[in-house]
């Protein structure tokens, strides 16, 4: 989406939300205006984007469709390339995506900015500080360390005292933290912005709307109808609408992605030249069990973020949002409060149910996913736009990126990329479904003693409106 | 064990584990360890959810047929949670409410003033109230006075995983209720949630013992059964304790086993 200050909420890129078209999709169709494409991206964010410019440079016809190109998630995302920092348990299978596509970042973001005419990503090469402000959170962070230690990660402990030699504005309070020389940054809205001019100059085409329905031919993806009634054929179509992804109309409810909207506000402060550097690198802590980070630029943007909050399609800025934003980021670098205040924004991180992305094929011939990136889209953006040209023109994902296959939210395989066995997928039915003897929920309606068992993403929300 | 019924604000469940959502590496992994605690009855933070929403932890409590327990975490006053509790009953048409009232951040134990404000508010209002509570048997009396449907004391603070730090208070708790206690916050590992149902809680409440374990799926198996044996081992009577030894084979005639041979 589009940077917007508190109280003016605008919508993501990719398919249209659905409560926006009274009535369902449009109708309208326009004999004859029909287009053609190999490759039809739908949604322009920074995945369709990587998307769209690697097909492109395969040689493929290759167009966008999206009102706003250039939009999306990453214009409110910090832009850490937190692989390491960012490890959590029995998430190793998306660390080896994480750190594959943090290894491809210095090499992409030269190729691109090439590519755009020498634009300026704001990549940079600063590391990450992680730190401690009490015993719990030191323990926390203890234990984090010794996870990396057994993955063979690079990261070193440091004791509070080195901690503010390094980052001399941290609080005094620093109990200890970990230095991961490898996690860096970029700048999310100069990476979509040079993603968008990389594109036009490969010779993408753009249909600045909204996608209202996908469109399918005797069991195939046959491309997308616009909602001015155009109708773009294409041989493949790749949905990349970021947490809208689940709601684009025609798509059946078997291919579905499951994906939901995660809400995150984000601050953004300004470091004038008087108080620079103010911080050297991303410094992050969780504060009593709050996660909060700090991320400079060399622009002098400091960016602080964020919340995580399950509230549907809602990105209003909210006082309390703000007020723990700002509360955990003085307590860890009590200075900010001397910073302006230049921006407020909310975004919706597209949240797959294993936290991991959707990548290839579905199971509808001529459908492609590459969605559900959650916090890591724009970490993952240089691997995305690899696994999914490689899937575009050869139809198979390459190796690195086929644990993220879609199919494993298939209906009858329910399991995380951590625990499916290699080889083909199982046709085991989940331990979930099919238990019995439940009292029938509260005033929604008789549960079927057999749930049957399916993505996230399709539950019966419409019985509880 | 269905002739051992857990009866709760009117309703039975087999099962005598409440789980939280709180603290779950994802969606995945949550519905998982759901399905491997046996849990039928789940919290969910009212304030950090939009029922409407697909894909939330709505729809994964949904799919397992698992009884949704709405709570006003978040809440410092009185005011705030009885707001929450109204609004949890329009979004999702349940009288239940997991009452929470915190008293600071820091510690977030519950503020017994404005908890037992809600509480009287709420029964009065038709809720069927479950409410977080200190280990205080004085309070937890006061809130059976009111018309609450359970009493759930802490073991220790929530997320600290210190188990039942005053197992006497729970005593006293249990001995004089004529509401189901359980116990709310606190348990770190099985043992814990075993020594609840051991001292007589009807049943157990945790939610990070779990989500933020290093394995969910496995410890809430691991709480499955420790709820199940704890509660066996409460029903069949725990034997007295003794200074010294009681040895448990026959003592008498061991030596001579076979009369025509010396022992040794």
């Amino acid at each position: 989406m589009r940077p917007h200050h508190a109280g003016s909420p605008r919508p993501t890129g990719g398919p249209r939300p659905r409560e926006d078209v009274p009535g369902g999709a449009p109708r309208a169709r326009q004999a004859g205006t029909s287009r053609t494409a190999d490759v039809l991206v739908v949604g322009g964010g920074v995945i369709g984007l990587v998307t769209a410019w690697r097909a492109a440079q395969r040689g493929m016809r290759t167009a966008v469709v999206d009102p706003a190109p250039g939009g999306g998630a990453a214009q409110v995302a910090a832009g850490m390339l937190a692989a390491v920092t960012e490890l959590h348990y029995g998430e190793q299978t998306l660390l080896g995506l994480n750190l594959a596509s943090a290894r491809r970042y210095p090499d992409f973001a030269e190729e691109l900015a090439g590519a755009c005419g020498g634009q300026d990503l704001g990549y940079r090469r600063c590391g990450t500080l992680a730190v401690a402000l009490d015993a719990d959170d030191r323990a926390h962070l203890r234990e984090l360390h010794a996870f990396q230690q057994r993955l063979g990660l690079d990261s070193q402990w440091l004791t509070g005292r080195e901690c503010r030699r390094l980052e001399p504005m941290l609080a005094p309070g620093v109990r200890g933290g970990l230095r991961v020389d490898g996690d860096h940054q970029v700048d999310p809205r100069r990476l979509s912005a040079a993603l968008l001019t990389a594109c036009e100059r490969a010779g993408v085409s753009f249909h600045r709307q909204w996608a209202a329905r996908l469109s399918v031919v005797r069991d195939r993806a046959a491309g997308v109808v616009l909602e001015d009634g155009t109708h773009v054929a294409a041989g493949q179509v790749v949905l990349a609408g970021g947490s809208l992804s689940g709601r684009l109309a025609g798509v059946p409810e078997a291919v579905l992605p499951p994906v939901r909207p995660v809400k995150g506000q984000v601050l953004r402060l300004t470091v004038p030249p008087s108080h620079a550097p103010f911080l050297n690198r991303t410094v992050r802590a969780v504060v009593r069990g709050n996660h909060v980070y700090l991320v400079p630029r060399l622009s002098g943007e400091l960016v602080v973020g964020a919340t995580s909050e399950e509230l549907g399609w809602d990105t209003t800025v909210t006082a309390g949002g703000v007020y723990e934003l700002l509360r955990d980021a003085h307590e860890l670098v009590p200075g900010i409060t001397e910073l302006p205040l230049t921006e407020t924004c909310a975004g919706l991180r597209p949240g797959s149910p294993d936290n991991a992305p959707l990548l290839g094929p579905t199971a509808l011939p001529g459908l492609l996913l590459a969605t559900g990136h959650h916090r890591n889209g724009v970490l993952l953006t240089p691997v995305t736009g690899d696994a999914m040209a490689h899937v575009l023109t050869t139809g198979e994902l390459p190796e690195e990126a086929r644990a993220f296959t879609p199919r494993r939210f298939d209906a009858t395989v329910r399991r995380a990329p951590e625990e499916r066995p290699a080889g083909p997928l199982h046709g085991a039915r989940t331990e979930a479904a099919g238990r019995t003897g439940r009292p029938p929920l509260p005033g929604r309606g008789e549960v079927p003693e057999e749930a049957p068992s399916r993505p996230a993403g399709t539950a019966r929300t419409e019985q509880r409106t | 064990m269905a002739d051992d019924a857990f009866a709760l604000g009117g309703l039975t469940f087999s099962s005598r584990l409440i789980m939280g959502t709180g603290g779950a590496p994802s969606l995945d992994v949550l519905e998982r360890s759901l399905a491997a605690s046996g849990t039928e009855l789940t919290t969910v933070a009212m304030r950090r959810l939009d029922p409407g929403v697909q894909g939330s932890v709505l729809s994964v409590l949904d799919r397992l047929g698992i009884r949704v327990l709405p709570n006003t975490a978040g809440c410092f006053t009185a005011g705030e949670a009885v707001l929450t509790a109204r609004l949890a009953r329009e979004a999702l048409g349940t009288d239940l409410i997991k009452l929470e009232v915190i008293a600071d951040e820091r510690t977030l134990l519950p503020d017994p003033v404005e908890l037992l404000d809600a509480a009287e508010t709420l029964v009065d209002d038709g809720f069927t109230v479950l409410p977080y509570t200190n280990d205080d048997p004085v309070l937890a009396r006061k809130l059976e006075d009111v018309g609450c449907a359970a009493v759930m004391p802490l073991g220790s603070p929530i997320g600290s995983g210190l188990g039942i730090r005053n197992p006497h208070n729970f005593q006293l708790i249990v001995e004089h209720a004529r509401v189901p206690v359980v116990l709310d916050a606190g348990a770190g590992t099985a043992s814990d949630a075993a020594l609840a149902m051991e001292l007589g809680c009807a049943g157990v409440m945790l939610a990070s013992a779990v989500t933020r374990a290093q394995e969910p799926v496995l410890m809430a198996e691991a709480m499955r059964c420790a709820v199940a044996a704890g509660r066996l081992a409460y029903r069949a009577g725990r034997i007295p304790r003794r200074h010294f030894a009681e040895a448990s084979s026959p003592a008498q005639g061991l030596a001579r086993l076979d009369p025509e041979r010396p022992a040794f």
